[in-house]
């Protein structure tokens, strides 16, 4: 397997805009069932994306970008990244992506009645991908 | 025959209403650019969730799913698109008529509005709305979308209506904007579609859980779709209809001005008559 060109397409699509689209030796991302990384010739499959990084390797460069719920279409030759919201650790806001951590991170301790916890739950998942992605700038 | 200051006034008002209407077609040319490279952007990522939806369902036949079958309810939930503002044309009535004139009865639906004008027609003819989420029409975002499609959605599997449906202006090109009414659930995909579904998929966790999870991001998908494209038709339709009316007051305003010189022809002439008749009289 080694031999040869073993590259595959890759394309992480938004509703707003076309993320990126480039070729890659191996993409890392998490699901639902926690995290895999995907090489060339992986049998197809469509999983479920959670909020976290995706590292896209292409040769000795890698890009990173944070994503947050969506799904994954693997196919042979290529990768299809449906994100609800995709952004380059450039384009996050570290601030505003700490104070949603601490606002997420106050409502799930204080535990008002009123708390939907499920949410506080996502929106801090979503600000500690945001933070993270945001490392790799 | 009029007189001459009331044609002028006509005039000069009608210059003025098209003054306004011409600006407004500028504007709305503007914004219908960027409406349209917007509803452009948000294909590739319909298309692929259409896609990816279609070759699943084609798969999983068998699988007895409530987003497959609908629900029990007789109780039908209905999102219509509109704009908050007028002057569009028959933008906002073809909508309301696809509701009015289709083959819903009327105790039967729950009308979730997004645009006030739809608010306006639709409650004033009776119709049960139970969600006016006006404000996300000024700006739609892909959230706004996702945040009502919630509670269409949660509306649904409570069972409190069987099913959802769509009615919103499909934006075919410039000059032309279509009403729709499409159902978003159950989910019906036109077989012909699904083609070439050769590969085996495999899916994670399984198929139903799969299901679960990416139909309620496929009806968002088409709804937000749905949403950017009507602010691109709302655009266009007001765009036509501001290029008529200014061509309209063009016509209107040569008109008058021909009537208005008519008049000041008339007016110079008699008083031409009558100095001539005054001095003969003085002469004699």
């Amino acid at each position: 397997m080694a031999e040869g060109n073993n590259t595959f397409q890759v394309e992480i699509v938004t509703p707003d805009r076309v993320f990126y689209t480039g070729s890659a030796d191996m993409i890392e991302f998490n699901t639902i069932d926690g995290q895999i990384g995907v090489y060339k010739n992986h049998i197809p499959m469509t999983t479920v994306i959670e909020p976290g990084v995706v590292i896209i390797h292409e040769e000795d460069r890698q890009k990173v970008a944070a994503i947050h719920a969506g799904f994954a279409e693997i196919l042979g030759d290529k990768v299809t990244l449906l994100a609800e919201v995709a952004e380059w650790p450039d384009e996050i806001d570290l601030n505003r992506a700490e104070a949603a951590r601490d606002r997420a991170e106050e409502r799930i301790s204080v535990k008002a009645e009123t708390t939907d916890l499920k949410r506080a739950e996502f929106a801090l998942h979503k600000a500690l991908t945001r933070i993270n992605a945001a490392g790799y700038k | 025959m009029a007189s001459m200051r009331d044609i002028k006034r006509r005039k000069s008002s009608i210059q003025s209403t098209q003054q306004i209407t011409k600006a407004m077609k500028l504007v709305s040319t503007v914004k219908l650019q960027k409406a349209r490279n917007r509803a452009e952007a948000t294909n590739p990522y319909f298309n692929y969730m259409y896609k990816t939806v279609s070759s699943m369902l084609a798969k999983s036949g068998t699988i007895d799913h409530p987003y497959l079958r609908g629900g029990q309810s007789g109780k039908k939930a209905v999102v219509v698109i509109t704009s908050n503002r007028g002057l569009a044309g028959g933008y906002n009535s073809n909508i309301v008529k696809l509701i009015t004139g289709g083959d819903f009865v009327k105790e039967d639906l729950d009308i979730y509005a997004v645009g006030g004008k739809g608010v306006e027609a639709l409650s004033r003819r009776g119709y049960n709305i139970v969600e006016n989420a006006s404000e996300i029409m000024e700006a739609p975002t892909y959230s706004d979308a996702a945040a009502l499609c919630n509670k269409v959605l949660d509306a649904f599997t409570k069972g409190e209506v069987g099913e959802i449906y769509l009615a919103y202006t499909h934006f075919k090109n410039t000059v032309s904007q279509e009403p729709k009414l499409i159902k978003l659930l159950p989910v019906e995909i036109d077989p012909a579609e699904t083609g070439d579904s050769n590969v085996l998929m495999n899916y994670e966790p399984n198929e139903e859980e799969a299901l679960n999870m990416i139909i309620p991001k496929y009806v968002t998908s088409l709804f937000y779709g749905a949403l950017v494209e009507a602010v691109a038709s709302e655009n266009g339709a007001r765009m036509q209809a501001m290029d008529s009316a200014t061509s309209n007051a063009e016509e209107m305003i040569s008109d008058l001005s021909l009537k208005y010189n008519r008049a000041r022809q008339g007016s110079i002439t008699q008083e031409l008559t009558e100095i001539i008749a005054g001095a003969n009289a003085i002469a004699q």
